[in-house]
């Protein structure tokens, strides 16, 4: 019966949150209308994610948000450092295929988003069988080393929070 | 305490604008289209972050209201740059790149732009290998 009424209580809640921020005003007429919408839009989208993963891991979630942003503040610099200062004939760009030990879609999108926002990497490409994926490096004078580092810094900790 | 506050308002505000500055000094610099790529998706994050940092303080500080607005367009450019970002490489992959410069994905298979009729999820897999099991009959 609950389940019927509120299929994805996070989305819920998410969705709420959301139009409290956006409407920039914390009122009781604004909270009411979001929970509107946070009750009828998981409703009419339910049909869209029929076996969505069940997520238990908060911290490992929160653990992993932290990395992310200060692997962004790191990125950055980085990026910059190579934009400013490294000349374009000593730079060197390399493909990298990432092998996949994640299967759930939603894993691998955040993984590839994670990819794309962090130190010099960008995701350019998954496989057709969707097993691994192809990560283009802007500088990288040695790709293996860089295949390891997402694995072993995104991967294993997205593969605890989704498994 | 003013004086304090204006001061990092200041100074996020300069660390904003230098990287907006060498993000798109990067799309002029950068030698091709895949390592162009590279300087508006990282560069430009931290950039618009720090403006949108310093447009929060500055309203908590000097107006006495809080403002979250700016932390929903930090969430919707993490959600949209990866996507965009994405979907030019793909683009690129298929006009201006050479595919033997590419390395291969584990397995027998391909990437899914070169690959027609691609899709990750299992069932649609197995139809496409189903059908080509039988074109090969």
């Amino acid at each position: 019966m609950l389940k019927r009424f509120l299929p994805h209580p996070h989305l819920t809640l998410l969705l709420t949150v959301v139009w409290l921020l956006l409407a920039n005003a914390y009122t009781i007429n604004s909270l009411v209308f979001g929970l509107l919408m946070g009750l009828v839009i998981p409703w009419i989208t339910a049909p869209y994610w029929p076996d969505r993963p069940v997520i238990r891991n908060v911290p490992g979630i929160i653990e992993y948000i932290a990395i992310v942003i200060w692997d962004i503040i790191k990125s950055n610099i980085a990026v910059a450092k190579i934009v400013l200062f490294v000349p374009n004939d000593k730079l060197r760009p390399a493909w990298v295929t990432v092998p996949l030990d994640l299967h759930e879609p939603e894993a691998i999108t955040v993984l590839a988003g994670t990819i794309t926002m962090t130190p010099g990497t960008l995701t350019a490409e998954l496989a057709a069988d969707g097993h691994s994926l192809l990560v283009h490096c802007l500088h990288a004078p040695d790709p293996d080393g860089v295949r390891d580092e997402i694995k072993e810094r995104y991967e294993r900790r997205l593969k605890e929070i989704f498994e | 305490m003013d004086l304090f506050w204006e001061i990092l308002i200041s100074a996020l505000l300069v660390i904003g604008g230098f990287f907006g500055l060498v993000g798109s000094f990067g799309l002029v610099k950068l030698p091709d289209p895949m390592t162009r790529l590279h300087a508006p998706t990282k560069a430009a994050t931290l950039g618009v972050g720090a403006v949108l940092i310093a447009s929060m303080i500055y309203f908590a500080a000097f107006h006495d209201d809080l403002t979250l607005h700016e932390l929903m367009i930090t969430l919707f450019i993490f959600l949209t740059a990866p996507i965009s970002a994405h979907f030019l490489a793909k683009a690129n992959m298929l006009r201006n790149v050479d595919r033997s410069t590419l390395t291969k994905p584990e397995g027998d298979g391909d990437w899914a732009v070169f690959t027609p009729l691609s899709d990750t999820s299992a069932e649609e897999l197995d139809e496409v290998a189903e059908a080509e099991d039988d074109e090969a009959r």
